[in-house]
């Protein structure tokens, strides 16, 4: 991204959030919301703009684990990991997607397709094991059925 | 909308708009809590409003998307008003049938009935269901009653006469009254918000905040989301009411970010009483100024722990402090701040609606009122029950929640979160009450219950817990920091086959040294898992150890055989 479009970007955010820095988890959501992810550049754009150090900027950026330093595929995959979803199995889902995908939990694969990430609870308990794709929710998730739902996306 | 300026003309309002309202018109309440749009309800909800349209019902039939029922287990739930017919797993292709057959000419959709476990007998009528006859609904009550996204739904229930009531009172009188009744907190400390409140309001100083925590972190625990969510005015009315008699004219509400429904709901909910004059400058032309911000978290388990929750509100990373200085005294920027949990704010307006005696009656000795426990994992009824306390787990577990499903068998039952312990069958008569549930080696927690059948390994729910929490633990202090990495190791090294009888003994003086030297709760109560399934399933541990195998057939002992 053009530094021009970063700033604006930033300074959006800034405004949304009328400059208060005690907002800073907000106001990175926000950038990471229109740029997909975090790169160094918006951490510094951020400092600087706000009054914050850079150092505090990256120690929020790196302890909250809403954000991600690298790029992100398109579709962001979270499978949820809450304790529901684990005595009902949501461990074999996630090792079947990411025998599936070629990619670890963090990882995004090479096409840029997916990113898969793990959440502790959705609060959808009744369907676990639960999966979400982008904004959609998938519940009662198998192993065999997790397969057919990667396929929806492209 | 005009800002109202006393308290006769929000009367006067509700007046206005009950009387807008035709008793005996036909609501169809559509549950659009979380759980159902899983499940599929915004299609449902749309498909009700286009049929509604095409069979020109509008006049007789109102279609309202509401908040959590509870029972997600059986979503999307259509429970149709004023008779209260309940519609279990209702799909699109049902609505036209709805209409014509039940509205149209009053007669009951066998199919789409909830079948009695017991008789196998078809239940009309959601109070009729045993998940529902059940529960006492105090603070859950108006969530399926009411369109959360509209104010004018809660004030029709009697929404803010509470805090028509509060403002009249004194500050101290207030805090009196939330003494009395015995309220304690929800989120899990169970400390009693009235002497919290009066720490905060006799803290020196002039600027005094109050918080809501709505970060719910608790894994299989859900019971603030829907209740922010599917009544965020409740929780504001608390809020508004607190900060009233803590003396504090700014507040805010910690939500967290993985719940995107409860977040737009609560931003909305804030924005109508600001317009309505409930929230902002001389509320209701008392004189009392009192404003709320949402903050979003960012994911991190750490920041539902009141000093690390804080750290995050001022914009750095959420690590806790040691509380030699209660947070009363010095919290948010060093000012005396109240923090409460959003069922405890929402549990205000009814103590002060009702009194503090009458809420007194129900309860045990110590833990007054009801408690919203979400009941999950190997279980029928999956979903939020409101109980009063007292009650015994056996009940909630099996009557309430059906049973263990797959005909397989009980076998504990963990409460309290990652933090918490599990409950084995023995103890299942147990109350439910805050002191009780810590004798136990358990805890009250914010309220999830997760439900194991016996086809669950408890050494590996144990390493499940800890490696949780070595994941969410800030790495401030070491005992947390190292301590829960060495317990994750050794408990992984158990459920592989691996393990030693002195593993055991490591594991017991670990945990003493988290108890006593870890800095927050966090660390304090992470060896609660792994002690009470030592005390209760020693001989799993043992098993596994001993003989290299799992008996609940979990763990891949034989793999890592191989390996």
């Amino acid at each position: 991204m053009a530094i021009k479009g970063l700033r604006e970007t930033v300074k959006k955010a800034l405004d949304k959030h009328n400059n208060d820095k005690s907002l800073l988890v907000d106001i990175l959501q926000d950038v990471q919301a229109t740029i997909g992810y975090l790169p160094k550049a918006a951490l510094v754009e951020t400092g600087k703009q706000l009054g914050v150090p850079i150092s505090r900027v990256y120690s929020v950026a790196t302890f909250f684990k809403a954000f991600s330093l690298t790029k992100r595929g398109r579709h962001l995959i979270n499978v949820c990991m809450g304790t529901a979803c684990h005595v009902r199995g949501a461990v074999k889902v996630l090792e079947q997607i990411e025998q599936e995908l070629k990619i670890k939990r963090g990882g995004t694969t090479r096409d840029l397709k997916f990113t898969l990430e793990t959440v502790n609870c959705v609060g959808a308990c009744a369907l676990g094991p639960m999966v979400i794709i982008g904004e959609d929710y998938h519940g009662e998730m198998t192993p065999e059925g997790i397969i057919s739902v990667l396929k929806q996306y492209n | 909308m005009a800002k109202l300026k006393s308290p006769t003309e929000l009367e006067a309002l509700r007046q206005t708009i009950i009387s807008q309202r035709d008793p005996r018109k036909i609501v169809v309440t559509i549950c659009n809590g979380t759980g159902c749009h899983a499940h599929g309800c915004v299609a449902v909800t749309d498909a009700f409003r286009r049929e509604v349209k095409k069979q020109k019902l509008t006049d007789k039939v109102d279609i309202r998307a509401t908040g959590c029922h509870g029972f997600c287990e059986r979503g999307p739930l259509v429970v149709i008003k004023p008779e209260d017919i309940l519609y279990q797993r209702v799909r699109v292709k049902d609505v036209p049938e709805i209409l014509t057959e039940t509205i149209g000419k009053g007669s009951t959709i066998e199919r789409l009935l909830y079948t009695d476990r017991e008789s196998g007998s078809k239940l009309a009528h959601e109070n009729d269901v045993p998940f529902y006859k059940l529960q006492k609904r105090l603070v859950f009550g108006n969530n399926g009653a009411i369109d959360p996204t509209s104010i004018e739904d809660y004030l029709a229930v009697g929404g803010y006469a509470a805090l028509v009531k509060a403002l009249k009172m004194k500050p101290e009188v207030i805090i009196d009254e939330v003494k009395k009744s015995g309220l304690r907190g929800r989120g899990g400390g169970g400390f009693p918000t009235g002497n919290k409140w009066e720490s905060t309001r006799n803290a020196r100083g002039d600027t005094r905040y109050i918080i809501c925590n709505a970060d719910e972190g608790d894994p299989g625990a859900y019971m603030d989301r829907s209740l922010v969510e599917g009544n965020p005015h409740s929780v504001l009315e608390g809020m508004i009411i607190g900060a009233y008699a803590i003396g504090s004219s700014e507040g805010y509400i910690y939500i967290r970010n993985e719940y995107p429904l409860a977040v737009q709901h609560v931003r909305k909910a804030i924005e109508q009483a600001k317009a309505y004059g409930l929230l902002g400058k001389n509320i209701l032309g008392s004189g009392y100024d009192f404003d709320i911000h949402i903050n979003r978290g960012g994911g991190a388990f750490i920041c539902g722990e009141s000093t690390a929750l804080m750290a995050s509100l001022e914009g750095r990373v959420g690590e806790p402090r040691a509380k030699y200085i209660h947070t009363s005294e010095q919290g948010l920027w060093g000012k005396p701040t109240n923090l409460n949990n959003a069922e405890t704010w929402a549990n205000v307006p009814i103590i002060i609606n009702n009194g503090a005696d009458w809420y007194g009656k129900i309860g045990t000795k110590n833990s007054k009122g009801t408690k919203i426990f979400s009941l999950v994992g190997n279980i029928v009824n999956t979903g939020l029950v409101e109980v009063p306390m007292g009650i015994t787990l056996r009940k909630i577990v099996f009557d309430l929640g059906g049973g263990i499903p797959k005909n397989r068998k009980f076998k504990a039952v963990q409460t309290g979160g990652p933090s918490g312990g599990v409950i084995p069958e023995s103890l299942l008569d147990l109350p439910v009450d805050f002191d009780e549930l810590t004798k136990a080696g358990s805890m009250m927690g914010s309220g999830g219950m997760i439900v194991m059948d016996d086809k669950t390994c408890m050494v590996e729910i144990a390493r499940y817990f800890v490696s949780f929490l070595e994941g969410e633990s800030c790495g401030k202090c070491l005992p947390c920091r190292e301590g829960l990495q060495q317990m994750r190791d050794i408990l992984t090294r158990i459920t592989e086959g691996k393990g030693k009888m002195s593993d055991v003994d490591l594991l017991e003086e670990l945990s003493a040294v988290l108890q006593d030297a870890a800095l927050c709760a966090l660390g304090q109560q992470a060896p609660n898992p792994v002690m009470s399934t030592l005390k209760h399933f020693r001989d799993e541990y043992v098993a596994h150890i001993k003989e290299k195998k799992c008996p609940a057939g979990v763990c891949k002992i034989g793999d890592s055989k191989e390996k």
